[in-house]
């Protein structure tokens, strides 16, 4: 039996949600916990509706608005009308279907994978899913949760479940201890200049060693927010104390004694001893520095120390062209230091750093220092509680005294859906998580690093080693 | 969805690796609530300039790849986000099928969903294809989903493998949805065993 023989963190929750297994090994997954967006449900609540068929599990669904809302004062609603009809568009079907929904003037409301966890929607041992690549990040809970296209979304409200093969199993294990300066965010953007764009395609990554260990849970959902980043369809972390004690409490999240049986549960999650993986990675967390994309792929990423890269040094016709095509959009020039690149903008949000944590990060570097003159700085908060949860700590007052902008919940400037994006040219120090080629508004130039290293771009008005502001 | 057996046509060579969805279709074009009509985006900054005029070296948008059925790229083709809106765009333009080493998971799973075939041919066999497909129009390519064979116009067969079950599904255009309510009793019993097993787990009201 396969139940005997070591298993994965990975292979035990699959294993416990597999409806049924078909001939040929595809299985039918079932699926706790469905988020969605405005985005990518629209067409999938018009296949229902043209089928005539329900939504089977509303008390396992939640909706928000995130992708397309603005982060100015929304009381007066959407100006932009593509915008706010996809927003009516998934305010009539949460209505139809009788799917509960954070409207976008309760405090809940926020970006979709800060909020479930917020909300302790995504629990350890689960199954998550959302029409969302960066659906990853839930994974952090020790949870398998991965992005889907809208046609699956449908599939998801009508069936609860989902046709899938089973992942393979790799293990990134970063061992030792991260030095002072570095956080999260540089872990994974090393991870990705390790592994590649395309490094964990047809895998499920399982982070494991001290320096994840000792990440609290924030930073565990950076790491796992960027897997898809590697390629990976979903990034876990197996749940331990300090994901227990994030859960306790949380709306959403079992309670009482219901809350210890899960508890017990969770405590058999992480991999048995001996379990086998189709491929491990180790890293040195102490070689890590505070790392900086320089290209339009989160793989082109340097420690902030280092330099742009030589496309001649490249001995692959199609990669030397392809660096060089980097380097004309980004408008760098090979040898230039990465710390004396100068921007023009400043993005801390997103998914992937918009959580409390990140804007203490920025909000310490910020302290007691001005935003460099000619550029511009937003801070977004990853939801309406993290904003509220920001300014009773005086964190708003911090960074508006900086010179920063203070901004309503929401995507916002990661993909420039709505209002906030980037002009032809412009160079934005960003905590997002894709450089792409226009990501982030046409024409424009994107950095990813940290929150503390954005900060440290912000008052410096270039990419700078936020270690010298310690 | 349109059942996809055998398809003969012009193919566009695309030699670019790592080709993201947001270059497929940028954000800003997903405020649409309808599946059509997206073709026109597709490859936005890569066919258009800032004024929107065509860029005439993007090749959609010369003779005779503005026809082209076939996309042949490079590795990590689809890379990004789960946005489905990248098949839709591709399809709405008239590609059902993209060639490459290989693809990223949630792109790859999207074009099933849309009758797109994705084949997954080793780099060198794609750069040959690269350099059939810049023959022009005469040079078409054959894709046969029954026999999992690509031809190349010199009559040469290139096997490729696909997953029999989703190759099922698109030989016979059939709908997912459909195929996964025939298990609708498997559904119900594991909910029932299921919600035993995760009873800790509260419902979101």
């Amino acid at each position: 039996m396969a139940e005997t023989s070591p298993r994965t963190l990975f292979d035990k929750v699959w294993d416990s949600h597999v409806v049924e297994k078909l001939p040929d090994g595809t299985c039918l997954l079932y699926i706790d916990r469905h988020l969605v967006h405005e985005v990518t449900s629209p067409q999938a609540f018009e296949g229902l509706r043209l089928a005539g068929r329900k939504v089977r599990r509303p008390d396992a669904t939640i909706a928000v608005v995130d992708h397309n809302i603005p982060t100015s004062d929304r009381r007066a609603g959407i100006a932009e009308p593509e915008s706010r009809l996809q927003v009516e568009t998934l305010e009539h079907n949460v209505a139809d279907f009788g799917v509960p929904y954070f409207p976008v003037l309760d405090e809940r409301q926020g970006i979709v994978h800060i909020i479930g966890p917020e909300q302790g929607i995504s629990l350890p041992g689960t199954t998550i899913v959302c029409g969302d690549s960066h659906t990853s990040t839930h994974g952090a809970m020790g949870a398998i949760a991965f992005g889907i296209g809208t046609s699956e979304v449908e599939h998801v409200l009508a069936t609860q479940t989902l046709l899938q093969r089973p992942a393979k199993n790799m293990l990134v294990r970063v061992d030792g201890t991260l030095p002072p300066g570095c956080t999260a965010k540089d872990i994974v953007l090393a991870i990705i200049g390790r592994i590649g764009t395309a490094g964990g395609t047809g895998h499920v990554i399982e982070y494991a060693g001290e320096a994840i260990r000792a990440l609290d849970m924030a930073g565990r959902m950076t790491v796992c927010n960027m897997s898809i980043e590697a390629g990976a369809r979903a990034g876990m972390i197996a749940p331990d104390d300090t994901t227990f004690e994030y859960v306790r409490g949380r709306p959403y999240a079992p309670k009482g004694e219901a809350l210890e049986r899960a508890i017990a549960y969770w405590r058999t999650l992480p991999s048995d001893p001996g379990a086998q993986y189709d491929r491990t990675v180790t890293i040195d967390a102490a070689t890590i520095a505070p790392m900086v994309t320089w290209g339009t792929s989160p793989e082109t990423v340097a420690p902030i120390t280092g330099a742009v890269p030589d496309p001649a040094a490249e001995p692959d016709e199609a990669k030397r062209a392809q660096m060089q095509r980097m380097l004309d959009y980004m408008a760098l020039k090979p040898g230039q230091k990465l710390a004396e690149v100068p921007i023009d903008v400043v993005f801390i949000g997103s998914c992937t750093n918009g959580r409390i944590e990140d804007i203490r990060a920025a909000a310490k570097v910020a302290c007691g220092r001005k935003v460099a003159p000619g550029v511009r700085a937003l801070v977004v908060p990853g939801s309406g509680l993290v904003k509220k949860q920001a300014e009773a700590e005086g964190l708003d007052r911090i960074l508006l005294d900086a010179g920063f902008e203070w901004r309503e919940a929401g995507c916002s400037m990661c993909l420039g859906m709505n209002p906030d994006k980037l002009t032809p040219g412009q160079r934005c120090a960003s905590t997002s998580n894709r450089n792409f080629e226009g990501r982030q508004g046409p024409g424009g130039r994107t950095h990813l690093l940290s929150p503390a290293m954005a900060a440290a771009a912000a008052v410096t008005g270039h990419l700078a080693d936020v270690r010298e502001f310690f | 969805m349109d059942a996809f057996t055998t398809l003969t046509a012009i193919a566009a060579p695309l030699p670019l690796a790592n080709v993201d969805t947001d270059k497929i279709i940028p954000a800003r074009f997903l405020k649409t609530i309808k599946r059509t009509g997206l073709g026109v985006h597709l490859f936005d900054t890569l066919r258009f300039d800032e004024t929107g005029a065509e860029r005439p070296d993007f090749v959609l948008n010369r003779e005779p790849y503005r026809h082209a059925n076939i996309l042949i790229a490079h590795e990590n083709f689809g890379c990004g986000s789960s946005r489905e809106h990248a098949p839709w765009a591709l399809l709405d333009f008239g590609i059902r099928c993209v060639i490459a080493p290989d693809f990223a998971d949630i792109f790859h799973n999207n074009c099933f969903k849309n009758g797109i075939l994705p084949v997954r041919l080793p780099r060198e066999i794609c750069d040959l294809l690269i350099e059939d497909a810049k023959l022009g129009g005469n040079a078409r390519i054959t894709v046969d989903l029954q026999r999992e064979v690509v031809v190349r116009p010199n009559g040469e067969e290139i096997k490729f493998q696909i997953d029999p079950f989703r190759r099922h599904l698109l030989l016979e255009g059939l709908d997912d949805i459909g195929q996964t309510l025939q298990h609708g009793s498997s559904i119900d019993a594991y909910e029932a065993r299921g919600t035993a097993d995760r009873s800790w787990m509260p419902a979101i009201a």
